[in-house]
């Protein structure tokens, strides 16, 4: 698979001393979609400024499909769509008017098939002759997601895009999202939403402080830094874990009630029935099972609060 | 740096601006002409009736082209630094800076703006004018050169203005409290050779002087201040503009923090 982004060693430091991003490193793959997870402040908007030439990175190097986004700026920006955190529009403009404004910007001649495909599957297209001003706050990302791929961009950066979103058209967003990734465009996104991508991405990349605590294939992430455990619930409170169970590591909760035994990568498969099988012989019996799986809402605060 | 201009990028931009100038359009042309009609009247006609002709014409056709450098400079000013300051209030900054222009481009498309609005303007107000008194123009097409000039110069400072501010309020000062009275003293309404010697030599600090004296030149031939130091000044701001602005933009000084 080709690079879509490559990122490295790249450090910024605002004007008034903020360090906002600390050696940043990350290869970001054609048609992925990449989250980048984070507490608030964590550098994830800072980054996608730098990308997206929106401020200048204080050290580092950052290459679009092999364009430096420095020296061949042009060429590299022509392949970027940006959907800011914030709903930063123009007021009087019209919706038609300002996504064929960016496309001009992006040195695009007029295509109005496109437009209209962009706005009609954003559902904007009724709303096209309308001033931005008379328009919601969802449809303003709307349009602020139009406008992004109004130059049909290769890479498309959401920024926290379902903020401020019903349930019903954070839905729809997703599937925009996997459509435009069906069409190999790659895409980065930062949300607060953790089941967003747990739901979306392909990868995702946790930062904290500015530095990059992780970056992970999702399903691996999971199941690495994820826990699955399987909860027996039993009939009598035990007192102890017979030695005869010492190596299944094994815990003992609520009250006694419970037998907690924790699945690792190791011991996945094999062992289960050999525990059932022991647990049966030492005449330990229980009610029910249950398993639980850590989502990545757990693993998340778990790594941005272990510190 | 890439070759390739991107005149559609630029386009983009003038026209959204021209399309700002548009939604305003009557209280835009409708300002300029009473104000030049109101000073007509006021000074041409009541106060010019005693003061007499200036170079050789009446002072009502002597005030024209002070008129005109007056109404140039302010709208070159205030719609450049708007036109800039407006995108880095509202956030929608954002768009220009992501796209694929340079920032000779950005500065192009929006003192273009700028420039095509103010000269609309001044020309405006010069048909205004030959409607009520005898106008001659000695140099037209000097004229027309010069007045574009000027408003570029002057919508390269209110776009230098427009990004180094910081509030409404700050965009405002300039244009009020320093151009505006520089070009009442600049010699909008009087020659400066009228005024006792010690002011006249103070005058000539003032570079509103030598632009208001060098398009009263193109009216009426003759100057107040040599037409060739007019044309080293001329040059002299535009250049410096220029050298202004690419630098804010190098450093991204405002613009990128
Ligand atoms: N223009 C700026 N000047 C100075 N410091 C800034 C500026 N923008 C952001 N910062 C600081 O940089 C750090 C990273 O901010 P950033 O906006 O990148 O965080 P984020 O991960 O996007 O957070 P959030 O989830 O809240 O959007 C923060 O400490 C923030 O205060
Ligand atoms: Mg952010």
């Amino acid at each position: 698979m080709n690079k879509s982004i490559v990122i490295s060693d790249v450090d910024k430091i605002y004007q008034n001393g903020t360090k906002a991003l600390d050696a940043i490193n990350i290869d970001i793959m054609e048609g992925e979609i990449f989250a980048l997870l984070g507490p608030n402040g964590a550098g994830k908007t800072t980054l996608i400024k730098i990308i997206c030439g929106l401020t200048n990175m204080t050290s580092g190097k950052i290459l679009i499909n092999n364009l430096d986004i420095i020296d061949d700026y042009r060429a590299a920006r022509k392949q970027i769509g940006l959907v800011p955190q914030e709903l930063d529009t123009d007021m009087f403009e019209t919706v038609w008017d300002t996504v064929t404004f960016t496309r001009g910007l992006f040195g695009l001649r007029e295509n109005k098939p496109l437009i209209k495909n962009i706005l009609n599957n954003l559902s904007l297209w009724e709303k096209r002759n309308e001033e931005i001003k008379n328009l919601s706050g969802g449809m303003k990302r709307r349009v602020l997601i139009a406008k992004a791929l109004a130059h049909e961009p290769k890479i498309l950066f959401l920024d926290e895009p379902t903020a401020g979103v019903d349930v019903e058209l954070r839905q729809d967003m997703w599937n925009l999202v996997r459509s435009y990734q069906n069409n190999n465009v790659t895409i980065i996104l930062t949300t607060h939403f953790i089941d967003e991508a747990e739901e979306l991405a392909d990868r995702v990349g946790v930062i904290d402080n500015g530095s990059l605590i992780v970056v992970k294939e999702k399903n691996e992430l999971m199941s690495s830094l994820g826990k699955k455990q399987i909860l027996f619930f039993l009939e009598e409170p035990l007192q102890f874990i017979p030695d005869s169970l010492s190596d299944f590591r094994l815990n003992l909760k609520k009250s006694n009630t419970t037998l907690e035994y924790t699945v690792t990568e190791k011991n996945e498969g094999v062992s289960v029935s050999r525990l059932i099988k022991t647990l049966d012989s030492n005449n330990i019996r229980f009610r029910k099972i249950e398993t639980v799986q850590s989502s990545l809402e757990d693993i998340f605060v778990k790594l941005v609060t272990k510190k | 740096m890439s070759t390739n201009f991107n005149s559609i990028g630029v386009f983009a931009i003038y026209k959204f601006e021209m399309s700002r100038f548009r939604r305003t359009f009557w209280q835009s042309l409708v300002t300029p002409i009473i104000t030049t009609l109101l000073f007509l009247l006021v000074f041409g006609s009541a106060i010019g009736g005693r003061v007499g002709g200036i170079g050789g014409v009446s002072y009502a056709a002597f005030i024209v082209p002070g008129l005109i450098m007056l109404t140039v400079l302010n709208e070159s000013l205030s719609n450049a630094s708007f036109g800039i300051y407006m995108p880095k209030f509202t956030g929608t900054i954002y768009e220009i800076l992501s796209a694929p222009l340079s920032p000779a481009e950005i500065v192009i498309g929006y003192v273009g703006a700028a420039v095509s609005k103010s000269v609309l303007l001044g020309l405006l107000i010069l048909v205004t004018a030959t409607t009520l008194i005898p106008i001659s123009i000695k140099h037209p097409i000097i004229m027309l050169f010069m007045l574009i000039f000027i408003a570029i110069i002057f919508s390269m400072l209110g776009f230098i203005i427009g990004l180094l501010a910081k509030s409404f309020d700050q965009l405002q000062f300039f244009p009020l409290l320093i151009v505006t009275p520089l070009t009442f003293l600049g010699g909008a309404f009087y020659a400066i050779d009228m005024l006792p010697s010690p002011w006249q030599t103070l005058s000539l600090v003032n570079p509103i002087v030598y632009l208001v004296s060098a398009f009263r030149w193109t009216f009426l031939g003759e100057s107040a201040v040599n037409i060739g130091s007019s044309l080293v000044v001329i040059s002299f701001l535009f250049i410096t503009g220029v050298i202004l602005i690419i630098s804010i933009f190098r450093t991204g000084y405002r613009i990128k923090a």
